[in-house]
């Protein structure tokens, strides 16, 4: 196997790598309301997300090959590489651009995964592209704003979005929470719940679906961008190859289903406490904006939006809120592009140092270390199906194993 | 500022598509439960299960509801299956139809 090659396997790898993350890191959009109000069981719930996950990712049928046209300009509108981006590297430099950018995403929705905060897989996957093609091929190949004809660039399809969005989703999510609750005061409360529940199964499926079909395919296009690049594939043989698109649909569902259960923590239990009411107006709110937005051309971020539907939720039934978590969850928000950009843009420096053979596959052994560093430190104090649903404001007590033994022994 | 005008633009329709089904759907199934307990009662049994009887007027007005949460759970699905086959879902003759997307 020459250089090529070994690059473009590691590619391959880290691309689905970051399809896995990218599930488990948004299990907690669709499903962390649902698992809070006991509408579904916790495995039943992440079950339910990663077949919908799956289904949505076989939708793609037509596959977007521009994801990286919205930060850098390395591709053309059919999605083949600028030929000054090719060069004379014939595709090694574009290569290791990819790889750092997926290694920049991953660390990033590892690190935040491991401090139990939602922030967004997309503006992950962005920043590390931005930041290793700002490093390969200097500052004039980021994309900063649009034309003017539509919101596009860094400006346009991240930062404004990540302020627009959970607001959006707030005021929507709040109004729903609080004619619902309007509504329905007095009624059988335990019938009006389990009907509610249903309700609430109804939209987190639908932002589920959503996700499938949105996500899977961002992972789809930069596999098939590495392809180009190797001179494997060109735009012109058709579609997609198929194995591209079931690895990535299974990747995806299998990071779903493995559940990123401290995420669905924060985001069900740590900011407001969910009620079926409230629950179904929050999950409805979500479904919404994310297929309007969607059908609008308007980029946003699923984690933003369901994360401004579940405090929207919240404050339309009046319940507290819990803004110390709110805060960690916005610094998370306002720190995802660029950080992801650093590590992005460190790696490549290193990689390239050390040239297209070894350089790869330094960077890829460092991405291994870390993910297998914050694996360990999360054991420290695991969270599963078992305790997603614990009290939240304990969670020290309730979270460690080992604390009722400590307790005994600490007594005077 | 041409990007924050736009943004302003973009935004409010997303959040005027959003309150209406968003905000709109949860509140029509409310109702919807509202009106299917409007007269219905309770009886608890020996075995301590509660009953529910529903009036067949509040059935009959819940089910209609429920009509329109489902029409609109399956525009939901087109729209989302229409993107994912680079198609969108168009409503410009009122009656939704799924269209090429627009480059």
């Amino acid at each position: 196997m020459d250089a090529a090659n070994v690059i473009l396997v590691l590619v391959i790898g880290t691309a689905l790598a970051f399809d896995f993350t990218n599930g488990f890191h948004d299990t907690a959009n669709a499903m962390a309301a649902s698992i809070s109000t006991g509408a579904l069981k916790p495995k039943a719930a992440v079950a339910l997300s990663a077949i919908l996950n799956l289904v949505g990712a076989f939708l793609s049928v037509e596959v977007a090959l521009t994801v990286s046209n919205a930060v850098v300009k390395i591709q053309d509108k059919s999605g083949k590489p600028l030929p000054a981006i090719l060069g004379a590297d014939n595709g090694d430099k574009l290569l290791l651009v990819v790889l750092c950018g997926l290694i920049g995403g991953i660390i990033w929705n590892l690190f935040t995964w491991l401090l139990g905060l939602p922030s967004s897989s997309s503006h992950a996957l962005l920043g590390g592209l931005t930041g290793a093609a700002a490093a390969g091929f200097g500052l004039s190949g980021v994309k900063w704003t649009g034309d003017g004809t539509k919101l596009d660039g860094v400006v346009g399809k991240v930062l404004i979005p990540s302020f627009i969005s959970p607001i959006i989703a707030m005021i929507i999510a709040f109004t729903g929470c609080w004619l619902v609750h309007k509504l329905t005061n007095g009624i059988m409360t335990k019938l009006s719940e389990r009907y509610f529940r249903w309700g609430q199964i109804g939209s987190a499926s639908l932002v589920s679906l959503a996700h499938g079909t949105n996500d899977a395919q961002k992972t789809m296009g930069v596999m098939t961008l590495a392809l180009i690049a190797a001179g494997h594939w060109d735009a012109t043989s058709g579609s997609v190859p198929v194995w591209v698109k079931v690895t990535a649909a299974s990747a995806i569902a299998l990071g779903t289903y493995l559940g990123g259960w401290r995420i669905i923590r924060t985001l069900g239990r740590g900011l407001v406490d969910i009620t079926p009411r409230q629950g179904m107006a929050s999950d409805g709110s979500s479904a919404a904006v994310i297929l309007a937005a969607s059908h609008l051309g308007f980029a946003l971020s699923t984690t933003h939006v369901a994360t401004g539907s579940v405090l929207g939720g919240g404050l339309g039934r009046g319940t507290h809120v819990r803004w110390n978590t709110a805060g960690r969850m916005v610094i998370a928000w306002a720190t995802t592009f660029p950080l992801a950009a650093l590590v992005a843009a460190g790696m490549y420096y290193l990689g390239h140092a050390l040239g297209y053979t070894a350089g790869p596959i330094v960077v890829f052994a460092l991405l291994c270390a870390v993910a297998g560093y914050i694996f360990m430190r999360s054991r420290n104090q695991p969270v599963g199906a078992h305790n997603v649903n614990e009290e939240w404001d304990r969670p020290q007590d309730v979270l460690d194993q080992h604390a009722p033994a400590e307790t005994a022994t600490r007594g005077h | 500022m041409r990007s924050l005008e736009l943004a302003f633009q973009g935004g409010s329709k997303v959040l005027m598509a959003g309150l209406a089904f968003g905000a709109g759907l949860p509140v029509i199934y409310a109702l919807a439960m509202r009106l299917l307990t409007l007269g219905a009662t309770q009886a608890v049994d020996t075995d301590g299960r509660t009953h529910t009887t529903y009036t067949p007027m509040g059935k009959a007005l819940a089910a209609v509801l429920m009509l329109i949460i489902a029409g609109a759970i399956a525009l939901g699905i087109t729209m989302i299956a229409a993107s994912g086959m680079g198609k969108a879902v168009s409503f410009d003759h009122i009656i939704p139809t799924i269209v090429e997307k627009k480059k």
